[in-house]
C-alpha cells in the first residue's frame, strides 16, 4: 500500500520544474520529504501556520467553506500546498523552469 | 495660633536659618566669639539692658552659630504663651543672657517640687522656688546642693524668687538652667516683655524671611469697589405698574353658570393671541462678568522597580520529527493514501497550469533590454569630474603616463615630460637638466596641489604600482634607466582626507644639494619674498634605486610592467612559481630592439639578504630615501634580455609596447604548475624584495603560462615572439629566437597594446590612424581592422566594465568610445574633452557606482571624466555576445586564410597556364601527337563553350550547323 503513495508522489516529482515534495502530519511534523532536512523542517513548520492561517481565513468569511488548495507565487517559486484534515501536502516548483 | 500651624512655621525658619547660617558661616566667621561670649554669664549681665539697639545687636550676633534655629523652635514650643501680635521672634537663641545652666538631680527636683515631667514639663518648663528655700538648702546639704555651682550668683540675686527652667532636651548641658540676673528672670517669666517690637525691624531683615503674619482686621479703605457692588444691585429707576381691577360687588362669590355659547353670538367672545416678534429676543449679551482663580494642582508620586540582575540565557531546541518507524506506521495509513489520491489530480492541475505558461510573466519587463544601451541620449556622455594642474610642475609639459592608485580611492599618479623632441632636447640640454622630472600624484581632496611628488633621474614615460604593494613604484626613464620608488613613508599622506595637514613640514624631505634638485627647490628657500609656499608643503620623494646605466636600455623606456605577483621568469625565461606572492619582477622595454626583465630581490646570496634586512631597520640616509632597493641602486642589472631580431636578415623590431598573457590576480596558473625537485621553502621565507631569485631546481614551473607575447613596436609591427630564449642553430649561442610572425599592419608606432579584462587572448593594438584586435590564436591577422581614422589615435583603453567597449584618445582633444556590440565600423560616441592633444587615458572603476576616467593632455593638465551608466553597466549576455563576436571573427579569419591558400593555388595554377601559352615548356617535354590531341581537345571544349553561348542568346539552332572556320 505504501507504494501506491510512493507512486503518486513520483507522478507529481515528474512533472517539470518540480523541486521537491513534503508531505506533513496536522502537527507540522514531516512525514516524507524529497529535499534535504532542514530545507524540510522550514518549509514544514511555516507552511503549517501559513495554511493553518489562510484556512481560518477561509472558514470565518464562510463556516460551511474550506480550504482545499493555496498557491505561493514568489519570484523564484511557486509553493503549492494541499490542506486536508490530517495532511498536508507541499510542492515546490520552479515554473520558469517549465 | 493652633500647634500644627506653629510646627510648619518653625519648620520653614529652619530651613532658611539653615541657608543663612551657611551663607554667614563662610562670609563672616568672625562673628561666632561674640556668640561664644554671650553664653558666659558674664556678657549676658553686661549686655542684660533692655535696649533696643543693643538688644538688635545681640540678636544680629545670635544668629550665626550652628544649630542656633534648633534652639529657636525649641524655644519657641518651650514658651507657648499666647502671642496676640503673633510675634514669634522673641526667641532665645543659645543660653539666654543671664542663665546658668543647672543639673539637678531628683533628690533636689523633689525638694523643690519641680520633679521633671510632672511638676514641670516641656511645655510649662518655668518654675519659681523662692530663695529662702535655696538658701536653707545650701545649709542643709552644703555642697550637695545642686545650686552649689551658683551660689554666689544666688546669695546675690536681689529678688526673692529664683527662676529655673526645664530644659528636657539637655540643650544648654544640664536638665535645668537658672536665671540668674533679675533681667533674665524677667525675660523668662515675661518673654515678650518691653522689647517685644523693638528687635522686630532689625530682625526682619537679619533672618527672618519666610514668616508667617497671621492676618489682622484693618479699618476698610476705599478703592473703588464700593462703586462696582452699587452697579451690581437692582435698584429701581421708573415707576411702578399699577393695575386695578374692578367688579361689580353683587358678583363677588356669585355661583357660576357655565353654559355653550356660539362665538358670533357675542362681541368680545373670541380674544385672538396673536404670535409677535420679541424685541428682546435677539438682544445680545455683550458684556459677562465672571471670574475664575487658578490653582495648580500638584502631586508627588513615585514608583520604583525591582531591579534583576542580567543574565546570558540562552535555549536550544529541534524540530520535532518522526522515527523511521512512525513514519512507515503513517505511510502506511490509509488516511495517507486516501489523502495523496484525493490531492494528486489538484497538484497535477496546478503544476500543468504552470507548464503550460507562467501567467505572471511580464513582458514589459522584459522588453527594452538592448533598448538601454544608447537609447537615451541623456546620460551617455563623458562628464567633466575633476581636472588637475600644478602651475609649477605640470604646465605646458606632456603628460606621458598615467596610474591610479590600486587601493587607495581618488589617487591617480600622471607622469610628466618636456614636450621636447630628442633633437630640441639637446639643443636645450641645460634647461631639461635643470627643471627636475617628476612624476605627480594628486588626490581628489586638493585640485590644486600634488599630494606627492617622485622624483627621476629624467622624464619618465612609463610607470606601474606595483600590484602586491601599492607603495613600490617602478618606472622608465627617457634616458633608459628603470627607477624604483618606495613611498611607504607617505602612505598616510595619501590616505588623508581633505586638506587635513597641509602644512605640516615634518613630511616634507628636502633633497641635498648633490645635484639639480637642490637648485630648484632651494632657491626659492633662500630668496627672501621669492618663496614658493608649495614648494614646501608637497614632500618630494627621491628615487631609491635606479639601474646601472650600462645595463640598461639605450633608448627611452616606452612601457614597463611588473610581472604578475604568482610568477617568476628565472635566467632562461622559464616562468616559475613565485611563492612570496611579491611582485619583484618588471619588464621594461625600449626602443633599442629589446624587452628587458629586472629582479628587485638581491642578486647574490643569502649573507646580503641580511645585511639588507639589517640597513633597512636602520636609519634612514641623509636625504630621507628609504632603503628598500639600496641593494639594487646603480648596479641593478635586468636578469633576461628578449632581443627583438626580425625574421628575415638585416634589422630588428624597436618595440613601444608589450603585452603578455599572464595577468595579476588570476592564480589559475599555479594550480597546473608541476613540481620541481625540492619544494624548499626558501622563496616563501624573507618577503618579496629580499628573497634571492632560486637556483630555478627548487621552484615549480608554470607550464600553462604562455611564454610567447605581444610586442607593439616603433614601426608600427605586431611582434608575437616567445621570450624564452633557445639555442640557435647556426651559431651555437643562446637568444631570443625568430619571431612566430609579424604584421607591419600600423601605419604608425604602436602606442598601446593592452589585453581586453575580459578576453585575456584578445588584445588591442592602437598606433598611428588605425587601431587592430587580434586574437592570440589566430595568428594570420587581426580579427578586426579599423579603417584609418582622419585624426592620429594617440592612447587606448579597454572599459573596465563592459567587455565590448573601449577607448580612445586621438590627438584633436577628443575620445572616441567604441562598442563593438553597437557597431564596428565608427565609433558609438565622440566626445571633445581637451583644446590640445591627448596623450594618455586610463577609466578605472572607483566604486561600484562611480567609474573615473583620467584624460592626461599635451598641456600637462589631468581631466577626471566621470563614464555614464550606459557605458559602464554591461547590457544583458554582453561578455557572451562579444565571446560569440570575436569566434565570428576567428572564423572569418579562418576563412580568410583558406581563401588565401586557394588564391594562391589559384594564382599558381594561373602562373602555370600563363607560361604554357606562352610557349615556356613545362619540364616535361610532349611528343607531337600528344601536343595535337590537347589542341583538339581545346578546340572541343572552344566549340561547346561557343555552342552554348550562342543558344543561350538564341541566336543558334541546335540543327544548324555551325560555319565553318
Amino acid at each position: 500500500m505504501a507504494t501506491d503513495v510512493e507512486e503518486t508522489l513520483k507522478r507529481i516529482q515528474a512533472h517539470k520544474g518540480v523541486i521537491g515534495i513534503i508531505v506533513v502530519n496536522a502537527e507540522g511534523i514531516p512525514i516524507r520529504t524529497s529535499l534535504d532536512n532542514s530545507t524540510t523542517v522550514q518549509y514544514a513548520n511555516l507552511l503549517t501556520n501559513l495554511t493553518m492561517k489562510a484556512r481560518s481565513v477561509v472558514r470565518d468569511i464562510d463556516p460551511q467553506n474550506d480550504l482545499t488548495f493555496l498557491r505561493v507565487r514568489s519570484k523564484k517559486h511557486e509553493i503549492l500546498v494541499a490542506p486536508e484534515k490530517d495532511y498536508l501536502l507541499i510542492t515546490i516548483q520552479n515554473p520558469s523552469e517549465t | 495660633m493652633s500647634e500644627p500651624e506653629k510646627k510648619e512655621v518653625s519648620d520653614k525658619e529652619k530651613e532658611t536659618a539653615k541657608q543663612d547660617e551657611k551663607e554667614k558661616d563662610t562670609a563672616q566667621g568672625g562673628k561666632k566669639t561674640p556668640v561664644s561670649g554671650k553664653a558666659k554669664p558674664g556678657s549676658g549681665k553686661r549686655s542684660g539692658t533692655p535696649s533696643k539697639g543693643n538688644k538688635g545687636a545681640a540678636e544680629k550676633g545670635r544668629s550665626t552659630p550652628k544649630g542656633n534655629a534648633k534652639s529657636k523652635t525649641k524655644e519657641d514650643v518651650k514658651a507657648p504663651t499666647p502671642d496676640p501680635t503673633g510675634e514669634t521672634e522673641e526667641e532665645e537663641e543659645g543660653l539666654p543672657e543671664g542663665c546658668v545652666p543647672l543639673f539637678m538631680s531628683a533628690k533636689s527636683q523633689e525638694i523643690f517640687s519641680c520633679v521633671c515631667d510632672t511638676d514641670v514639663t516641656e511645655e510649662n518648663p518655668i518654675k519659681v522656688i523662692m530663695k529662702a528655700d535655696i538658701m536653707e538648702d545650701f545649709r542643709n546639704r552644703a555642697a550637695v546642693c545642686d545650686f552649689h555651682p551658683v551660689k554666689q550668683e544666688v546669695q546675690d540675686f536681689p529678688s526673692d524668687e529664683i527662676v529655673i527652667v526645664y530644659d528636657p532636651d539637655f540643650k544648654f548641658g544640664q536638665n535645668f538652667y537658672i536665671a540668674v540676673t533679675e533681667d533674665a528672670k524677667e525675660k523668662i517669666l515675661n518673654p515678650f516683655g518691653p522689647e517685644g517690637e523693638g528687635g522686630e525691624g532689625g530682625e526682619k531683615e537679619e533672618e527672618v524671611v519666610y514668616k508667617y503674619i497671621p492676618p489682622e482686621s484693618k479699618d476698610w479703605v476705599s478703592h473703588g469697589s464700593e462703586k462696582e457692588i452699587k452697579e451690581e444691585n437692582v435698584v429701581e429707576n421708573r415707576r411702578r405698574i399699577k393695575i386695578s381691577a374692578r367688579r361689580i360687588r353683587k358678583e363677588f362669590g356669585a355661583p357660576c353658570n357655565f353654559q355653550d355659547r356660539n362665538v358670533a353670538d357675542a362681541k368680545d367672545a373670541y380674544v385672538e393671541c396673536t404670535a409677535y416678534e420679541d424685541r428682546t429676543f435677539e438682544l445680545k449679551k455683550v458684556e459677562l462678568d465672571k471670574s475664575i482663580q487658578a490653582v495648580p494642582e500638584l502631586t508627588e508620586q513615585g514608583t520604583n522597580t525591582d531591579w534583576r540582575y542580567p543574565r546570558n540565557a540562552n535555549t536550544q531546541y529541534y524540530p520535532r520529527e518522526f522515527s523511521d518507524k512512525e513514519k512507515e506506521t503513517v505511510e502506511k495509513s490509509n488516511d495517507l493514501q486516501t489523502f495523496t489520491k484525493d490531492m494528486v489530480p489538484r497538484f497535477e492541475l496546478a503544476l500543468q497550469q504552470n507548464e503550460i505558461m507562467d501567467v505572471f510573466f511580464i513582458d514589459w519587463l522584459h522588453l527594452g533590454d538592448a533598448d538601454g544601451s544608447f537609447g537615451n541620449k541623456a546620460d551617455n556622455h563623458l562628464k567633466e569630474y575633476q581636472s588637475f594642474t600644478d602651475l609649477q610642475f605640470s604646465k605646458d609639459r606632456t603628460i606621458t603616463a598615467i596610474q591610479w592608485h590600486p587601493t587607495i580611492k581618488g589617487v591617480v599618479a600622471v607622469a610628466v615630460a618636456e614636450k621636447l623632441s630628442f633633437d630640441e632636447r639637446i639643443d636645450n640640454c641645460a634647461k631639461v637638466i635643470m627643471t627636475p622630472s617628476l612624476i605627480l600624484i594628486w588626490s581628489f581632496t586638493d585640485p590644486i596641489h600634488p599630494q606627492l611628488l617622485l622624483e627621476a633621474p629624467d622624464d619618465i614615460y612609463s610607470f606601474q604600482f606595483s600590484p602586491s604593494d601599492p607603495n613600490i613604484i617602478c618606472g622608465g626613464c627617457y634616458n633608459g634607466q628603470v627607477v624604483l620608488w618606495d613611498i611607504s613613508a607617505h602612505a598616510d599622506r595619501l590616505k588623508q582626507q581633505r586638506g587635513s595637514n597641509r602644512n605640516k613640514k615634518s613630511n616634507v624631505l628636502l633633497p641635498p644639494s648633490p645635484d639639480k634638485r637642490l637648485t630648484f627647490r632651494n632657491e626659492g628657500l633662500l630668496q627672501p619674498g621669492f618663496e614658493d609656499p608649495n614648494a614646501l608643503k608637497t614632500p618630494v620623494v627621491r628615487y631609491c634605486a635606479v639601474s646601472s646605466i650600462e645595463n640598461s636600455h639605450r633608448a627611452a623606456i616606452t612601457d614597463i610592467q611588473w610581472v604578475p605577483d604568482h610568477m617568476e621568469l628565472n635566467r632562461m625565461g622559464v616562468p616559475q612559481e613565485n611563492k612570496s606572492l611579491q611582485a619583484c619582477q618588471i619588464m621594461s622595454c625600449a626602443t633599442d630592439y629589446c624587452v628587458l626583465v629586472w629582479d628587485t630581490r638581491p642578486v647574490k646570496g643569502p649573507g646580503q639578504l641580511i645585511t639588507a634586512k639589517e640597513t633597512d631597520k636602520g636609519p634612514k640616509n641623509p636625504i630621507g630615501v628609504p632603503n628598500t632597493f639600496k641593494h639594487l641602486d646603480l648596479s641593478w642589472k635586468p636578469i633576461l634580455k628578449v632581443a627583438l631580431h626580425k625574421s628575415e636578415p638585416g634589422g630588428d623590431h624597436s618595440p613601444t609596447k608589450f603585452t603578455i598573457q599572464e595577468r595579476q590576480g588570476d592564480r589559475g596558473t599555479l594550480g597546473k604548475a608541476t613540481d620541481g625537485t625540492d619544494l624548499s621553502k626558501e622563496a616563501a621565507m624573507g618577503g618579496g624584495y629580499y628573497t634571492k631569485p632560486g637556483s630555478g631546481k627548487d621552484k615549480r614551473t608554470l607550464q600553462s603560462v604562455k611564454t610567447h607575447f605581444y610586442v607593439g613596436t616603433e614601426d608600427g609591427e605586431i611582434v608575437y615572439v616567445d621570450w624564452m630564449p633557445q639555442k640557435d642553430q647556426d651559431t651555437g649561442k643562446i637568444q631570443t629566437p625568430k619571431p612566430d610572425f609579424y604584421h607591419a599592419i600600423h601605419d604608425g608606432p604602436v602606442n598601446t597594446l593592452q589585453r581586453s579584462p575580459f578576453f585575456k587572448d584578445v588584445v588591442l593594438c592602437i598606433g598611428g590612424w588605425t587601431f587592430t584586435l587580434w586574437k592570440e590564436t589566430v595568428n594570420s591577422g587581426p580579427i578586426l581592422q579599423s579603417a584609418a581614422s582622419t585624426v592620429k589615435l594617440s592612447a587606448g583603453h579597454w572599459s573596465p566594465s563592459r567587455p565590448g567597449v573601449f577607448y580612445i584618445a586621438k590627438v584633436d582633444g577628443s575620445v572616441d568610445v567604441w562598442d563593438l556590440l553597437d557597431k564596428t565600423h565608427e565609433p558609438c560616441m565622440t566626445q571633445n574633452v581637451s583644446p590640445v592633444p591627448i596623450t594618455s587615458l586610463y577609466p578605472f572603476p572607483v566604486s561600484q557606482k562611480q567609474h573615473l576616467m583620467a584624460v592626461g593632455d599635451n598641456a600637462g593638465t589631468l581631466h577626471i571624466l566621470e563614464i555614464p551608466w550606459s557605458l559602464r553597466q554591461p547590457t544583458a549576455n554582453e561578455y557572451t555576445g562579444i565571446s560569440n563576436y570575436f569566434e565570428r571573427e576567428v572564423k572569418r579569419r579562418a576563412f580568410v586564410v583558406s581563401r588565401w591558400d586557394f588564391r594562391e593555388i589559384e594564382k599558381r595554377e594561373l602562373e602555370q597556364e600563363h607560361k604554357r601559352k606562352m610557349g615556356i615548356a613545362p619540364n616535361v617535354q610532349l611528343t607531337e601527337e600528344e601536343i595535337e590531341y590537347r589542341q583538339k581537345q581545346e578546340y572541343a571544349a572552344y566549340l561547346d563553350e561557343e555552342n552554348t553561348f550562342l543558344r543561350e542568346l538564341g541566336l543558334k539552332d541546335d540543327d544548324e550547323p555551325l560555319p565553318e572556320t
